[in-house]
Formats: structure tokens, C-alpha cells, sequence
């Protein structure tokens, strides 16, 4: 099978740009992507730097962008990207990290954030004769987090990281939930403090469910951030601005079946937060004068009259509540 | 270029590395670990099935080593296999108090599942990504050993070693090829333990990931570090055609049929009893029969789960699902699998005693690359991470223990300078149309038509000739990439040197023992023969050649006996 590679390069031994490289070369049926990437460096261009080991799915090494999505590459066959024969293939490295060389890159942004949750069992209280009682239940809860093979795929993809250096990004917060989801964790609450109240916790996902598309071992990150603010509340984490905007908007919608975008911002970051509510100030007229807010009379606070049949919308909050009740249960 | 000292220097960072890094910090030593891959890429992560102890009230220690015995075709030394077995359960809990989410029974107290060559069900495991998971833990609880800061503990990522430094006695740590910056330098250590792995490139296909290259043995086999009992190297019955990519015993464990092309679970007539469940040199021998009697599919039998219950396979053998789907193109949950034997895992390697020390000092080995041998002639499944976490401690508290009676050693000066004409010798070949890949390629292939499963005189001279042409045109190969930055071309110019070492010592292993015993099967010699073979085989390596020594098999309580499954 003819297979096509237009392979991302960069030398930093050069001087320093970027170029792409094609690469046509013969393959066997069902090839990978990392086959043919290997099939380039053994035989065709020695030069050519990748990460990959167990050719399995396992060991993490070959994350990358093929065809402009962070993929393993050895999970990846030439067929699931091209229909047609030789049709050509992006290879590119992974992003929002350094690249070192080709498509090496340097992984470091991602261990730094992963150091940052803590990322080990804190167990309180002397520890057992034998093992932790633990339902098997609970570990098979976790055991979706535990598939985290540290790829990075998702932290590549990641928009909010693009903007926003700061966010944790979804592959460890997932590993943050393998332990605050692990019973035998002492330190639950005050790992979800922690990710409620830092700079780029669990709050600033923008549930895009980019990592969710992009994860090889369906570890499903943004559905494990989810489930973190969903502990945070119900563990009375909720003095931070995340836990109040959702609050207001929820509050806004029932109260007036539409979003109160005045209140919204000073009830996120807290009425009597006077500085930053003044910080923001030119920012509020600015998107006033640029129309990104609604019409002026709604910047009057209160101004608001509900919508027409606000109580089938109501409606929907109760019902919505009492399902979540019986679900609890 | 630069020198690091560390009272303990660890090469390797898989489970066996990771776990004596713990174990020497334990004991106040200052540590540098090195590593040609990122920690949690190392191979640990492709051990799928589980690990053994035997924690059962119904279970003892004893039955563990018996099959464990056993299962060694009587070669492995009892007394090491009875401080394997001994330390399991302490060794597990501790894994488990670590962070390690084994599945659970019904109580919530940890729970089993059978495996190959057991008497008792004492595997415990997590799903069937077990090693990923021992192994993430690991790293986890090196992170937080760094955090202490209760002694100095560096990892040096993607660093490799292209040689250990010898003064001609004593082992005085390493060179090493800074991969980022490609820079050469010394670490000097008091202790240098090899936690590399093993060897299975050596092998085309093998289920080894591209990183075991055999590193360790063969740069202890150049400063004289006799390797013991090489020519036993494991092949898994279960491993997919073509890549050779694992799929674990647990399936099996679990229930899983083999069946021939007559559709006949054939195992009933190799091992009755245990049936799939025998020894693994056993179950790889009866494929290996099958499919060449005429009984195979494609060179192939097959792998049945369709009469397992969905449920499981979705709880406990999710990760195989995957790559059947993704590799083979086979839903097990629908279809049985093609599987055949393939190259999976050396029980030998680097002499040691049980306390990691190798016969020369300041040098230690613990795991794949070590030969403690508590394996013998065959592993069983799911010793191999015990093999790494017991061992791995006793070596990390051996060589801290010991570091504290000596100085830091002194390497000299044209060590490094050395090592980098070495190198620049190697960039600076003549290009010519030889690769490094064609001769692994070329050496894979040959060693698996003629070490594999079945062995004769014929095949093994045959291969003693090939590798001493593979040799001759490894000498000559050129490195095309010059650059200094991630040059895996010399990466895996050096690695090939590494790799034809292991297969030159496999081999005449081979030759050597005229017997069948465990994953070694001669064809010429078809029985065990205890009256001259129930001995290890030692290989030392000097510039004059190579040196063979025997040394007889520790027998403490398990008399050698007929073995049948």
C-alpha cells in the first residue's frame, strides 16, 4: 500500500525554522501510522526523530498530531486516516509544548501540572494490617483515571491551555480525581480546595470535550473535571467563583428564563470583591459599547422581566431536581 | 561534559529501578536514577496479567515456590525462590498501601484470578493493565520521595549508557549519552545497579517494546559480570501474529479456550489437567506442535473468550479487547483471536545473589536484566512483577547499606574522552548501503527460526555462523544522522552492539546445555537429563574470549521431579 507522509520538521541545530518533509514509501496492509513513521527512520531518513516504544497503546510515547488531531501513533492505522491510497498524511508534533526536535517535543509543561495535584495516595490515619476494604466498585470507579497512560494527547488539544497557561489541563486533573474518587484518599476535601481555588483549576474547563475525542484510552478527562466540581459542592466547596457563576447563571435562568449578564459577572467573583468588580469595569463598558452585553437597559440591575412562560421553565428546574434526588438515592 | 557522583546510581526506571531508588532512599543513601525513557514509558507498563503471593488462608508460601519450582523445570535456586515467595504478601500489601487499586472481591479485600502453572488462584491484578498500574503508582511514590526531600533523589530522563566504568575490579558507575543535548558524561557511584530489563529485540516478532535492547547484560558481560542461563528465554503462547503484541495469560486465567483448525481445545493432550492453564514453555511447545503437525490457521491457533461473559471482558480484559480490535482487526467478545508463541521474556542474565550483588563489586542487578534465578527454565505468569519489586528493594538496600563502608570512587580522567572518540568513531564511519535496522531485522528473524521453540545442533551452529556475519557487518554500519540532539540513529547503533551480544550468548548457551529443560527444547535431546544438567551455564566475557563455568542448582526443599501438568 502506498503511503504518503507529510511529516512537520525542525532542527534546532539548524537555523531554527520549521519545514515540511514528504515521505512516500511502500507499506504493508493495516499499517500503522507508527509503522510507516518507523518504516521513514530505518530505511528511508535516519534523521528523523520520534518517541515510541511497546507499539502498543501502553507505554504513552508516541503521542502526536496526525492529520491535525494529537494521536498515538501506534494506535492509529494509515486506513483510519486516508480512504484513498497514497492520499497524503499530516504528521506534525504535539502542541501547546516546546518542540525539541521533529517530533519530539518537550513534555515537561504536562509533569509540572501533574506534580501540581499532588499526585499521589494521601491516606490519613494509621495505616492497615493488611490491604484497605474497599469496594471493588470504587476501584473500578477510579480504574477509568488509572487507564491514563500520560500520553499528553489531551494536553495538546487542550484550547483552554492554548489561552490559558495556567489551566491544569485535563490530564491531570484526571489524575487528581483518581484520588479524590479513591476512598482510601484522607485529604479529599482539601484536594478539591485546591482545585477549586487555584488559578486554572477545575472551574476554567470550558467542557469543549476536546480530550474526551483526542484520548486514546478513553480515560474521558473533561467527564473526570465534571465530576470534580461535582464532588467540590457536594463537599461544600463553594466559595469560589467557579460554584458561584454556575449559581447565578442556574439562579438567572429560573428566575427570569433567560441569563441576567449584569449580574452574572459581579455574583461570579462575589458582590463584595469591590476591587476586582472595579477592575473589570472598562472591560463591561467596552463589551456594552460593542453590543456583546445585551441592550443598555439591561445593564440596569433588576431591570428584568421574565419571559413569557418563565413556569414551564421552572417547571423544568423542579423536575430536574427531584430526578437528581431520586438518582442520589 | 560534565561528573555526577551519587552514593547509588540506578540505570533503568521501570519497576525493579524505581523500586530499589525507594528502597536505597529508605535507607538515607543520595541517588541518581538514569533513564533512556521517561519513567512511566518503561517496559513494566506491558506486564498485563497480574502478580502472584500467596496471601490466601488456604494458601502458603510453599505451594508458591513448588510452582514456581516447578514451573523452572527444577532449575531455579531454591533459596531464592523461597525469599521470592516469603516476601510476597508484605511486598503486596505495601504495593497496595501505596496507591495500587487491585480489583477487589465481594468483601472489598483484595481478589485473585488463576494463572498459568498455579496450583491456587493467587494472582492479584488490576484489570489487565496490572504493570501500568504498579508502575504509575511507583513513579507516583517517587514524585512524593523527591517532595520529602528526605535525601537527594535526581532522575536523569533520557540519559543513556553507552558503557560502565571499571577500574578492572570494582564497577565505578557510568558513562552516559545526554540525548537532549547529546553531551557525554561520568556518573560515579559507590553502587550501580543495572534495573534495565531484558533483551527481547534480540527477537522478530517479540511482545518486547522497541526499548529492550538487552543494554545491562551485555555492558556488564564487558566488564566481566558472568551471564548466567541465557539460552532460556520465554515464549508466550498468546501473542499476535506479525507485531507479537501480548495478549495476556489472564484471558486464559479467566477461561479461555485454545482451539486448532479442527475447532478442538488441543491442550488436552499435552497437559490433561491444567489444560490452557500449564506452564508457558508447555502451552508454546503444543502450539507450536499444532500449527506445525498442520493443525494451525496461517501459522496460527486461535484464542476463544466467546463464551466468557461480556461483563468480564469489559471489567477485567478491556486493554486486549482494544488491541485485538485495533491491531488484529478481531472483536474477542465476538470472534477467537489468532495467537501464537512468541519472544517474550529472558529468565536469564547477570549473575546475582539474593541481595542483587553481581560477582563484581560495587555492581548490582535487579529484574529482567538479573539472573537471581528464581526462574529457571521457565517463569510462570505474574512473577515477573514480583521478581522486580522484591528484588529491586534488596538491591536498593543492599547497595545504600554498603555505600556507607565506601568512598566515592574516582574514575580516570580519559574515561569520558574515551568514551567520545568511541562515539565519534561510530559518527565518523564511511557511508555505505548497510542499515541498522536491516542487520536487528536480519538477527530477529534468524534467531526466532533457530532459538525459538524448538532447537536442534543444526539450527544453533547455523545461527553461531549468521551472528558472526551480523557482527562482521555491524562493524562497518554507518550512523547517517551526525546531529548531537535526540540522535536515535546512535542510539540504535549502540543498542545493536548491545543486542548482538545477548543473541551471541543465547546461543551458545543453546549449544552448550544438551538437554530440554524448560523454554529450552532441543530436538536432538529431547528429555531432561538431571544427571549432567541440573546446572546453571555461566558465561564470562574476556578480549581472549569467552569463558564457560558451571555452578549446580540450589536445592534447599523440593527434590526434582517428573514434571507434568
Amino acid at each position: 500500500m502506498k503511503v504518503n507522509l507529510n511529516v512537520k520538521r525542525f532542527d534546532p541545530e539548524s537555523d531554527g525554522s520549521t519545514r515540511f518533509q514528504q515521505y512516500d514509501i511502500d507499506m504493508p496492509e493495516n499499517s500503522t501510522v507508527l509503522d510507516a513513521l518507523i518504516h521513514v527512520r530505518e530505511y528511508v531518513d535516519a534523521t528523523l526523530a520520534l518517541r515510541c516504544s511497546c507499539r502498543s497503546a501502553i507505554c504513552g510515547s508516541c503521542a502526536m498530531r496526525v492529520d491535525h488531531r494529537a494521536r498515538l501513533a501506534c494506535k492509529t492505522k494509515v486506513t483510519d486516516i486516508v480512504s484513498d491510497e497514497g492520499q497524503e498524511i499530516t504528521i506534525e508534533p504535539m502542541g501547546n509544548m516546546p518542540v525539541i526536535k521533529d517530533l519530539i517535543t518537550d513534555m515537561e509543561v504536562h509533569w509540572s501540572k501533574v506534580r501540581q495535584v499532588v499526585p499521589y495516595l494521601r491516606p490519613t490515619g494509621p495505616p492497615p494490617e493488611r490491604e484497605y476494604i474497599v469496594s471493588n466498585e470504587a476501584m473500578l470507579d477510579v480504574a477509568g483515571a488509572v487507564n491514563c497512560i500520560q500520553c499528553g494527547a489531551c494536553v495538546s488539544d487542550c484550547p483552554v491551555l492554548e489561552i490559558d497557561k495556567s489551566f491544569i489541563a485535563p490530564a491531570a486533573l484526571a489524575k487528581a480525581y483518581r484520588f479524590t474518587g479513591d476512598p482510601r484518599d484522607g485529604t479529599k476535601k482539601e484536594r478539591l480546595e485546591m482545585l477549586s481555588n487555584v488559578e486554572g483549576g477545575i472551574w476554567d474547563c470550558t467542557r469543549c470535550n476536546m480530550c474526551v475525542e483526542v484520548c486514546p484510552k478513553d480515560v474521558r478527562p473533561m467527564d473526570r473535571i465534571m465530576q470534580l466540581r461535582e464532588q467540590a459542592v457536594a463537599a461544600g466547596v463553594k466559595t469560589n467563583t467557579g460554584v458561584r457563576h454556575g449559581t447565578s447563571f442556574a439562579n438567572s435562568v429560573r428566575r427570569l428564563g433567560r441569563l441576567d449578564e449584569m449580574r452574572l459577572f459581579p455574583e461570579s467573583v462575589g458582590m463584595f470583591a469591590v476591587p476586582r468588580l472595579l477592575k473589570e469595569l472598562p472591560g463591561a463598558f467596552r463589551m456594552l459599547w460593542s453590543k456583546r452585553l445585551m441592550m443598555w437597559t439591561h445593564a440596569i440591575p433588576f431591570a428584568h422581566k421574565p419571559i413569557p412562560g418563565i413556569k414551564h421553565v421552572r417547571r423544568i428546574y423542579d423536575q430536574a431536581r427531584s430526578e437528581k434526588k431520586e438518582h442520589s438515592k | 561534559m560534565a561528573t555526577f557522583q551519587h552514593d547509588v546510581l540506578i540505570i533503568g526506571a521501570g519497576l525493579a529501578g524505581m523500586r530499589a531508588a525507594l528502597a536505597a532512599q529508605g535507607e538515607g543513601a543520595d541517588i541518581g536514577v538514569i533513564s533512556k525513557v521517561h519513567p512511566v514509558r518503561s517496559h513494566s507498563n506491558a506486564a498485563q496479567g497480574g502478580i502472584n503471593a500467596a496471601l490466601e488462608a488456604t494458601d502458603s508460601w510453599e505451594e508458591h515456590a513448588f510452582d514456581t519450582i516447578k514451573g523452572s523445570d527444577y532449575l531455579a535456586d531454591q533459596d531464592s525462590v523461597e525469599v521470592l515467595c516469603k516476601e510476597a504478601g508484605a511486598e503486596l500489601i505495601a504495593l497496595e498501601n501505596m496507591g495500587v487499586i487491585f480489583n477487589r472481591d465481594d468483601q472489598g479485600k483484595l481478589g485473585t484470578r488463576r494463572f498459568g502453572g498455579a496450583k491456587k488462584a493467587r494472582t492479584y491484578f488490576v484489570g489487565d493493565i496490572t504493570g501500568q498500574a504498579i508502575l504509575h503508582v511507583m513513579y507516583e511514590q517517587m514524585t512524593k520521595a523527591q517532595e520529602s526531600g528526605e535525601s537527594q533523589m535526581k532522575v536523569y530522563e533520557e540519559w543513556f549508557v553507552t558503557s560502565l566504568i571499571s577500574d578492572g575490579e570494582r564497577c565505578l558507575g557510568a558513562t552516559v549519552l545526554d540525548m537532549r543535548t547529546g553531551e557525554i558524561h561520568t556518573v560515579l557511584a559507590k553502587g550501580t545497579i543495572l534495573a534495565t530489563g531484558g533483551f527481547g529485540r534480540v527477537y522478530e516478532p517479540s511482545t518486547n517494546a522497541l526499548i529492550c535492547t538487552g543494554d545491562g547484560m551485555s555492558m556488564a558481560w564487558r566488564i566481566g559480570a558472568p551471564l548466567m542461563d541465557m539460552e532460556m528465554v520465554q515464549h508466550h503462547p498468546t501473542t499476535l501474529k506479525g507485531s507479537g503484541v501480548l495478549i495476556t495469560e489472564g484471558a486464559r486465567g479467566e477461561g479461555a479456550y485454545l482451539l486448532n483448525s479442527d475447532g478442538d481445545r488441543f491442550m488436552k493432550t499435552y497437559a490433561p489437567n491444567a489444560m490452557e492453564l500449564a506452564s508457558r514453555d508447555v502451552v508454546s511447545r503444543a502450539e507450536q506442535t499444532e500449527i506445525n503437525e498442520g493443525r494451525g490457521i496461517d501459522g496460527c491457533v486461535l484464542l476463544d473468550m466467546r463464551h466468557l461473559d461480556e461483563k468480564l471482558i469489559h471489567e477485567r480484559l478491556w486493554q486486549i479487547r482494544e488491541l485485538g480490535i485495533d491491531l488484529a482487526g478481531v472483536d474477542v467478545i465476538k470472534e477467537p483471536i489468532p495467537i501464537q508463541p512468541g519472544c517474550h521474556y529472558a529468565m536469564g542474565g547477570i549473575k546475582t545473589n539474593i541481595l542483587g550483588e553481581t560477582p563484581v563489586p560495587g555492581l548490582y542487578a535487579a529484574g529482567e536484566v538479573a539472573c537471581v534465578s528464581v526462574h529457571g527454565g521457565n517463569r510462570l505468569g505474574a512473577n515477573s512483577l514480583l521478581d522486580t519489586v522484591i528484588f529491586g528493594r534488596r538491591a536498593g538496600v543492599a547497595a545504600a547499606e554498603a555505600g556507607r563502608e565506601i568512598d566515592m570512587p574516582i574514575a580516570p580522567d580519559s574515561t569520558i574522552e574515551g568514551e567520545q572518540q568511541k562515539l565519534q568513531a561510530l559518527l565518523d564511519r564511511p557511508a555505505n548501503d548497510e542499515k541498522i535496522a536491516r542487520i536487528r531485522w536480519d538477527l530477529g528473524i534468524s534467531m526466532d527460526k533457530n532459538v525459538a521453540v524448538f532447537r536442534s545442533a543444526e539450527g544453533l551452529d547455523e545461527q553461531q555462523e549468521e551472528i558472526k556475519k551480523l557482527k562482521a557487518r555491524y562493524e562497518t554500519v554507518p550512523i547517517e544522522d551526525k546531529g548531537k540532539v535526540f540522535n536515535t540513529d546512535l542510539i540504535f547503533g549502540l543498542e545493536l552492539g548491545y543486542l548482538l551480544d545477548c543473541a551471541e550468548a543465547i546461543v551458545l548457551g543453546a549449544i552448550t546445555r544438551t538437554e530440554s529443560r524448560g523454554a529450552q527444547y532441543r530436538v536432538d535431546f529431547p528429555e531432561r537429563n538431571d544427571a549432567e544438567w541440573l546446572k546453571h551455564i555461566l558465561l564470562t566475557y574476556s578480549p581472549e574470549g569467552i569463558r564457560l563455568d558451571y555452578q549446580p542448582v540450589t536445592i534447599t526443599q523440593w527434590e526434582p521431579k517428573e514434571r507434568t501438568y
